[in-house]
């Protein structure tokens, strides 16, 4: 029989969980900075925490995202599952974070290791280098889209 | 590109479809048949994705989970899709490349153009019946026009429908078309080599002509049955020979039969043996009993096709696509019901209306009330049944010219039929002017305005009480949510102080051009076939109107028994105190008759907006476009009548299914959102025949959505926007 079942689909009650997969699952995201009145997008490794409260990257200090944050520190970050074919249009999920980001200080990298560094053990001398940077983005909302253009937000409500 | 029967082998099925290949096994095992050549899959693949349909079908299929959809829903997807496939040309190169094809194998002679879908005729997935064959088909043009709506029949309703029970994808189903050449057989049937009533005999049926009408029941066949083993002839069933489907130009014709045919069987014994020996050949062939079509022209016997008999174990199965084939109508029987509804169901709920409010509910004692909570629900029950029956399957009506309309005018709003629909006579809407005539009268005298906003009525003779007694007299005792609604005097006062307040409303934009579209639908019939183009018409108009009308008488008779349960509950009040509202019927007769019960009446809990350390806010939610236009205002999330005479003007009606009987807010509205999803549901309707922008299939939304919150309705694009735009910075 060529004919296979549907898979079940996120619903509104099932998107923590559906974004929990989402997060887990792609390394990268498209973080958006801004140089003044300029956005400006750049592609990052992704890894956010399991509450989604945080999500981690690290860049050069040397880049234009760099001196972007230092100046204003409200970013957004885009992570998706998109695979550039017709079904995306059906099945692709989004979601856009929004928060501000902070750089951790050499004494408040274990959560960057504890879930960076594990989801990408191959950017061990990226991470390692003096000259990168770990960001972490505190995320305030989530707007995640599913179908096209259905479009649900969920407010980060942590106190830490 | 185009496979000849003779070049399909074992291995093929998923290109050719079960069709195709038991065909071809036939041909190559020496069977007689007409010519056929099938495009397979690859052909329907290619199809889609060179024209962009591919991304379109996804789009389609995207907006909610298939498993939610309503039937409503999946009509109007399948109706979106034909609607494109009958749009989208053939790329260029492709078609060339088969008419060609086709050409060099038909030249002008008819053909059937058949579908032939992989997993079809599969004994665990029979689709038989369930997607479109077109017979009598002549030249290249005429031909892949009917293979694109034989493609476009895997997206049908029925097999839709059918798709999702048995758990299937449709984005995942591909379509191959058989082409055969038409034999216009003297006599034609179907065989069963194993009677399916009884597996010692086996079973011939036969018409004159075609066995189209046979197989779709419009033609009575001659029966003959045979024992199995000796082909010794058991019985001859001789029909009512009456009929008989011919070949046309471009098409198939039911027409009566000649007189002398009429008084002859379709064929002689010693053919019905033939038949029969034919019949068993195929089963030893495939090694299953067969059910065979076949057609005797030119003095031999042909085999159409030959597939194996559905198992008793998947008779289950069946009984679903039986019953997803009932969804088609056919004219003959939208007439018959029309004419019950209109002399028997609507004159009897009105009757049974007026009959039930004349009784005086306070004068019974409480075992009488308990009796009569109980007559009354037996009623509404029987009503409710009746109103099944007839009035929900007569909604095909509008469905059946819709489909006619898109066939013969390619529209690119595969909804522009729905205009010549619209203003038919809709209670609902009558009952909405007479409210308006109300508002002017207000508007038009300042004093009585005053009176009337300080919560005062004028006296009883006054002619603003007069039409107010009138309006209430008239549309007084329907239901919604459960309750008879409240329509005194000082509500619909309120509500007609309201509508005063608001802009006197313009004609709606839908009344414009619709003569033009009408004449451009007769203009697409031959002349021959005018008089069933305007029978079409009229059926499609009467559904439209009666499907409204319906909801409104039996809503009155439910309002009669609610009132009953109402009075109960009255009644217990004093005793059960604050329990009482969420009392069933059931619980309110054993209560009256002093018996004890457990009224825990659980409510069910609010669902939560909260997950964990989250709050889930809708931002943008997608539904049907189904009236055109923005909108922005307050959402009013109406669930219950103190709801929906909250309502105020400019405000968005948000709700779960909206219903004839309480669409007297809708002038009030900005815009209609609805839960329940379809084209040509009342909130549609209503939205249309206001010119408001409507939005309908929003799963969740009455729950996703907040009374008070600002909303923007995009009814172009079928969107439900929550809150201001503006973000806020982080």
């Amino acid at each position: 029989v060529r004919w296979e079942p549907i898979a079940p689909e996120p619903e509104p009650a099932g998107l923590r969980q559906s974004l929990h997969n989402l997060l887990d699952r792609q390394r990268l995201g498209v973080l958006s900075s801004v140089a003044g009145e300029q956005p400006y997008a750049s592609l990052v490794a992704i890894a956010a925490s399991p509450d989604l409260s945080r999500i981690y990257f690290a860049t050069s200090r040397s880049t234009r995202k760099y001196a972007n944050l230092e100046a204003n520190p409200r970013a957004a970050m885009l992570i998706d599952n998109r695979s550039n074919q017709a079904r995306d249009f059906r099945q692709a999920m989004a979601a856009t974070a929004t928060g501000r980001v902070e750089e951790l200080t050499p004494g408040a990298e274990a959560a960057f290791g504890q879930f960076f560094t594990a989801k990408h053990p191959y950017l061990d001398d990226f991470i390692s280098a003096p000259s990168t940077a770990k960001f972490c983005l505190r995320v305030k909302t989530y707007f995640v889209v599913n179908r096209f253009q259905n479009v649900m937000e969920l407010h980060v409500d942590l106190k830490s | 590109m185009i496979l000849r029967l003779d070049q399909i082998g074992p291995g093929l099925e998923d290109k050719v479809g079960g069709k195709a290949l038991s065909l071809a096994r036939l041909q190559q095992s020496g069977f007689k048949l007409p010519k056929a050549v099938c495009l397979p899959t690859g052909v329907y693949l290619d199809f889609l994705e060179q024209s962009g349909l591919k991304g379109k079908l996804f789009l389609e299929l995207g907006r909610k989970r298939f498993a939610d959809m309503r039937w409503e829903e999946i009509w109007d997807i399948s109706l979106r899709i034909r609607s494109l496939f009958l749009r989208t040309p053939l790329p260029s190169a492709l078609e060339v490349d088969l008419a060609q094809g086709l050409a060099a194998e038909f030249a002008e002679r008819p053909v059937a153009v058949r579908s032939s879908a992989p997993g079809e005729d599969a004994a665990r997935t029979s689709f038989a019946g369930l997607h479109d064959s077109y017979l009598n088909i002549e030249g290249g043009g005429s031909i892949l026009e009917k293979v694109r709506l034989v493609w476009a029949s895997l997206w049908s309703d029925r097999a839709l429908l059918y798709r999702r029970e048995l758990g299937l994808d449709p984005a995942k189903s591909a379509m191959a078309v058989v082409i055969q050449e038409i034999l216009a057989g003297d006599s034609s049937g179907v065989a069963f080599s194993q009677n399916p009533l009884d597996p010692n005999q086996a079973v011939v049926e036969a018409v004159h002509g075609l066995n189209q009408g046979l197989v779709d029941g419009s033609v009575q066949p001659d029966r003959w049955i045979m024992r199995r083993q000796s082909g010794e002839l058991l019985s001859h069933t001789p029909a009512t020979r009456e009929k008989a489907v011919m070949p046309v130009e471009g098409g198939v014709e039911l027409r009566p039969l000649d007189q002398k045919l009429a008084g002859k069987a379709p064929i002689d014994q010693d053919q019905v043996h033939q038949v029969f020996t034919l019949n068993l050949k195929a089963e030893q062939l495939f090694g299953a009993p067969q059910d065979m079509e076949w057609t005797w022209g030119n003095n031999a016997l042909h085999v159409l096709q030959s597939r194996n008999i559905t198992s008793q174990a998947d008779q289950d199965q069946d009984d679903s696509r039986i019953k997803y084939l009932g969804l088609t109508r056919s004219l003959e029987n939208l007439r018959q019901l029309r004419q019950e509804i209109n002399q028997e169901l609507i004159p009897g709920m009105a009757e049974e209306a007026r009959a039930l409010a004349a009784l005086n509910l306070a004068g019974l004692s409480d075992t009488q009330l308990a009796e009569e909570i109980e007559r009354r629900q037996a009623i509404y029950g029987q009503w409710e049944a009746e109103y099944w029956r007839c009035c929900i399957p007569f909604a095909h009506g509008m469905r059946l010219f819709g489909q006619v309309y898109n066939d013969r005018l390619k529209p690119r709003d595969p909804y522009q039929f729905m205009r010549l629909l619209a203003g038919a006579g809709l209670i609902s809407t009558v009952r909405n002017q007479n409210l308006q005539e109300l508002t002017a009268m207000l508007r038009r005298d300042s004093d009585l305005k005053c009176l009337v906003e300080e919560g005062e009525l004028p006296s009883p003779d006054h002619p603003f009480s007069r039409a107010l007694a009138a309006f209430t007299g008239q549309y007084a005792g329907g239901a919604w949510a459960g309750e008879q609604l409240d329509m005194s005097a000082p509500q619909i006062a309120r509500l007609a102080l309201r509508l005063s307040r608001m802009e006197p409303a313009g004609p709606s934009q839908e009344e414009s051009g619709v003569p033009e579209l009408e004449t451009a639908f007769f203009d697409a019939f031959p002349p021959e076939q005018m008089e069933q183009a305007r029978e079409l018409l009229q059926i499609g108009r009467d559904s439209y109107a009666l499907r409204d009308n319906d909801n409104m008488y039996i809503g009155r008779v439910q309002g009669e028994l609610l009132a009953a349960q109402a009075e109960g509950r009255k009644r217990l009040q004093h005793a059960m105190g604050e329990r009482t509202p969420s009392l069933s019927g059931s619980q309110i007769v054993a209560a009256l008759r002093g018996g004890t019960l457990d009224a825990s009446g659980d409510e069910p809990d609010a669902p939560s907006r909260s997950q964990g350390a989250f709050r889930l806010m809708a931002r943008q939610l997608v539904g049907q476009p189904a009236g055109q236009g923005v909108a922005v205002g307050k959402a009013r999330v109406v669930l219950n009548s103190q709801d929906l005479f909250s309502f105020q003007a400019g405000e968005v009606l948000i709700c779960d299914a909206v219903d004839p009987n309480m669409t007297f807010v809708v002038p009030l509205a900005s815009a209609v959102v609805e839960r329940r999803g379809g084209m040509l549901i009342h909130g549609a309707i209503i939205a249309r025949e206001y010119g408001l922008p409507c939005v309908t299939g929003v799963p969740q939304v009455t729950e996703l959505v907040k009374t008070g919150e600002m909303v923007t309705v995009d009814g172009h694009l079928g969107l439900v926007i929550v809150g201001p735009n503006r973000l806020e910075p982080a």
